[in-house]
């Protein structure tokens, strides 16, 4: 019984910290390095606008997360815009953005076990017999309820359906005169706060590490990669697969062992089906 | 673009000496052998001479030594990149694979440097190769993401499995037997692989690597495995960097985790964005810049990777082409604004 509801509530962080990365690239084709970064930055800048600032918990958070934003939206249109379509230049520039952002922070302080968010609610309760923090069900609560309320914004508002056009051909998105700049920064930016959000869910649960945002890095390709690039059903889907890998993975062979099931399911999917399970829009020939 | 009266460009023209020295007939005067040799020689003189003027300074000398590794790993690097076209995010694998390897030969087998070193980059490469196997079919991000995990799991396999003298690393290596024996093989090795790799890009072999990077659909339709030939271009990458990471580990008498690190990763791909991609020699000049800067930033700790990767930013930026480019356009070719 527990490894279902880990596995669930695995599952979900997973698709949390996936589903900015993947918003981004099939929007944008832009791999977004930075995410990982981003990620760890809205919990540090969560935690000092609470303890530096003194704010309560909420206002920071919401604070934290338009500032991730707006980094987000920066990045793009002061550096990654004028790399687009070099996709060496892309990779290597986001990915030193990212390294900027998490190094810079190391080097600022942030290290060991200081840097905590509270949880939402302290207290456990018990569900068919295994004990969960509220935290952890918060999470997957709050984790569906940003799924959900991304599949309505990009099926239902203006916005979103030029966001999803732009995804699925960029060409004729253009020629209904969606300005695809303009998008590219907004996915970005919205992938950003994705990021952010996923942070300040995630983050009482452990402390704020500058190692995680390599993790949350790792994490959020190896979903994508797995679910196929692009595609948000399969990141879900995804998540779920190498979320309960990892956990039967912990229960059956130790700990140690949970960052190599990343690797493995991205050289199983690359091997057997190279597009990812629902890599429809980025076809074969483009990807392999 | 208006079009109106009083708009320019830029013309750049070859100089007549370029012309003249790109064919046999540039033997015939000793201006045009100048011309061509003199930028070898400022490289290779400038290298060799390196040690003797530090020799008053062992510190820096050792930061000659650092840079030939670095240099090795970012020659490989643009090799890959520029050349293959796999962006290799993870140099800080091969650079554990061959740090591991060299020490496991010289502390079990109690094999000196002098054949420690050739055999761990030879079977270093090999064990990168056959490792990256499954992801040669990838392309681009694809592959950048799957080579910047291979160091950092390499490296929490070795802790969680506590093999390999776990955390601690492997002690007691062997040192080089004296400091010069140390900087004039790196160097060497250093100017003969940016030689050979210059010579190779330029042979039938490094057509075919191009082809793979700019459409590897025709090479593929030209009836030429490109898998076969990604391994090989993986193969001399990995080598080149297997080759560092030996000399690394006997060096400091020491392999261990942290040569799975990211400054292994990150300096490499910096320096060839700086010294200017595609060339090989600008790798070298790039390390020559980025190491004694990240050397001075020492005191700053983790500041230098954040150095590093904000200049790396500005260089993508605004002044891709990097240093090498730039150097050689001047060298090369004269620049005159005209009328349109």
């Amino acid at each position: 019984m527990d490894i279902i509801i880990y596995g669930i509530i695995n599952s979900v962080s997973l698709a949390l910290m996936a589903v900015g990365f993947t918003l981004v690239y099939g929007v944008s084709r832009l791999p977004n390095f930075a995410h990982g970064a981003l990620y760890v930055l809205t919990g540090y800048m969560t935690w000092i606008l609470m303890n530096r600032m003194g704010l309560n918990y909420i206002f920071s958070a919401i604070i934290a997360l338009g500032l991730t934003g707006l980094i987000g939206a920066a990045m793009y249109q002061l550096v990654l815009i004028r790399v687009r379509g070099m996709p060496i230049s892309e990779i290597i520039a986001s990915y030193a953005i990212g390294l900027a952002i998490l190094e810079g922070l190391r080097w600022g302080g942030l290290k060991g076990g200081t840097f905590r968010l509270p949880p939402f609610i302290e207290g456990s309760v018990n569900i068919f017999g295994v004990s969960v923090d509220f935290q952890r069900i918060f999470v997957v609560i709050l984790g569906a309820a940003i799924m959900g309320a991304l599949w309505l914004f990009v099926n239902s508002t203006r916005l979103g359906l030029a966001l999803k056009g732009m995804a699925q051909d960029e060409r004729a998105a253009m020629t209904l005169g969606i300005d695809s700049d303009r998008m590219a920064v907004t996915a970005t930016a919205i992938g950003s706060m994705l990021a952010g959000a996923a942070a300040i869910i995630l983050l009482p649960l452990g402390s704020i590490v500058v190692e995680s945002g390599y993790h949350v890095l790792i994490m959020a390709v190896a979903v994508c990669i797995v679910g196929g690039l692009g595609s948000w059903t399969g990141a879900v889907l995804a998540a779920f697969i190498i979320g309960f890998a990892q956990i039967l993975t912990v229960v059956y062979f130790g700990a140690h062992f949970q960052a190599v099931v990343a690797l493995l399911a991205i050289v199983i999917t690359l091997i057997c089906r190279p597009s990812g399970l629902f890599g429809r829009q980025k076809e074969l020939e483009e990807r392999v | 673009m208006s079009g109106s009266k009083g708009d320019r460009r830029k013309e750049r023209i070859d100089r007549g000496i370029k012309v003249r020295s790109d064919s046999v007939y540039a033997i015939s005067s000793w201006k045009e052998i100048t011309y061509l040799i003199a930028p070898r020689l400022v490289l290779i003189l400038g290298l060799a001479l390196a040690p003797l003027l530090l020799s008053a300074a062992p510190y820096w000398q050792r930061v000659v030594s650092i840079i030939c590794v670095y240099s090795l790993l970012a020659i490989g690097f643009d090799f890959l990149a520029n050349y293959v076209g796999l962006v290799s995010l993870g140099g800080g694998f091969y650079v554990g694979v061959g740090a591991y390897a060299a020490a496991l030969l010289n502390t079990y087998f109690g094999l000196p440097p002098i054949i420690t070193i050739p055999m761990a980059t030879l079977l270093g490469a090999i064990i990168c190769t056959v490792l990256f196997l499954p992801c040669l079919p990838l392309r681009g991000v694809y592959f950048a993401i799957v080579s910047l995990m291979y160091p950092l799991l390499a490296a929490r396999i070795i802790e969680a499995l506590d093999i390999f003298g776990g955390t601690d690393g492997i002690l007691g290596v062997d040192g080089f037997s004296n400091v010069w024996l140390e900087q004039y093989f790196l160097i060497l090795c250093v100017l003969v692989m940016v030689f050979a790799l210059r010579r190779l890009v330029e042979e039938d072999i490094g057509l075919v690597f191009r082809g793979v990077k700019d459409n590897d659909q025709a090479v593929k339709a030209s009836g030429i495995n490109i898998n076969e030939f990604k391994a090989l271009g993986v193969f001399i990458a990995s080598a080149l960097g297997c080759l560092g990471g030996a000399c690394l580990t006997h060096m400091y008498m020491w392999a261990g985790l942290s040569q799975f690190a990211l400054d292994f990763s990150i300096i490499p791909i910096a320096a060839t964005v700086v010294g200017g991609g595609g060339t090989l020699v600008g790798p070298v000049l790039g390390c020559m810049i980025l190491v004694p800067v990240s050397e001075l930033l020492r005191d700053f700790g983790s500041l230098r990777i954040a150095v590093y990767s904000i200049v790396l930013t500005a260089f993508i930026v605004f002044k891709s082409e990097g240093i090498m480019t730039y150097a050689a356009r001047k060298y090369e070719q004269f620049e005159r604004w005209v009328e349109i």
